[in-house]
């Protein structure tokens, strides 16, 4: 499949903070990467990464508010995709999220999002926004 | 589609047959509902086919790992059936695949139960 330059277009979405606005980012992201020519495993596993961040964005970060909105960008490239997501919380230290893997940990019911984001994606980078807030950057490339 | 839940009973194991997705949300509460109705029921060999899911996320994963924990604190059991490649990649990545009993064959699995 060839691709052409509205397929290269970066797409910018302010989305609301809910759980209709995962599916939305997650659909977007799956969708780009279809068009640049990613196969079905590797859009799953990317819609998966993109579906935790937003988890994270819309429910730990913005709390759910209304008044809060979760910013989607998705760039692409002839061989790859970079999805940034940003949210207006009061950020977080990746460093003081538990070990999943920890054996002490392997019960909990929560915490894996990171660990699936990084395992799903080549390149993951967490950090507070310049505004504020938490920017998490996932890049994958074609294989 | 999100979640599609039905029980159905073989001896004394109940299977619940799921089909669709598990993620935060729907599915994720319907799958929380639906093992919380077995145990309160009294059904506490719970065998959860998973054979049509090839979609779970972290919080997918959490109300699994609750439910394991609910029965088996209730001195019940409950072990997973046919797991798809994905599903089954994501326990070894998240180290629950050697939490949980899993089985590819029912017969087998159903025997498993003591």
């Amino acid at each position: 499949m060839s691709k052409t330059s509205a397929d290269l277009r970066p797409i910018h979405e302010l989305l609301a903070s809910d759980l209709a606005s995962v599916d939305i980012a997650e659909e977007s992201v799956m969708q780009r990467a279809e068009r640049i020519g990613f196969d079905e495993d590797a859009r799953m596993d990317l819609g998966l990464a993109v579906r935790e961040a937003m988890v994270n964005a819309v429910v730990h970060g913005n709390n759910y508010s209304p008044k809060k909105k979760v910013e989607l960008s998705i760039h692409s490239s002839m061989d790859s995709l970079r999805v940034v997501i940003l949210d207006q919380g009061s950020g977080f230290e990746v460093k003081t999220v538990p070990d999943p893997l920890d054996d002490q940990n392997l019960m909990k019911t929560s915490g894996r999002g990171l660990l699936m984001m990084q395992t799903y994606v080549d390149e993951l980078s967490v950090k507070k926004g310049a505004k504020g807030g938490t920017e998490v950057v996932m890049v994958k490339y074609l294989p | 589609m999100s979640l599609k839940l039905t029980t159905r009973q073989v001896g004394d194991v109940t299977v619940m047959d799921a089909v669709g997705k598990i993620t935060l949300g729907e599915g994720s509460v319907a799958f929380r509902d639906a093992a919380k109705d077995l145990l309160a029921s009294g059904h506490k060999k719970i065998l959860v086919n998973l054979g049509e899911v090839n979609y779970i996320d972290s919080s997918g994963i959490g109300e699994l790992v609750s439910a394991f924990t609910t029965t088996s604190n209730q001195d019940g059991q409950l072990k997973l059936l046919s797991l798809t490649k994905r599903v089954q990649d994501l326990l070894q990545i998240t180290k629950l695949y050697t939490v949980f009993e899993v089985h590819d064959d029912e017969a087998n699995a159903i025997r498993s139960f003591s």
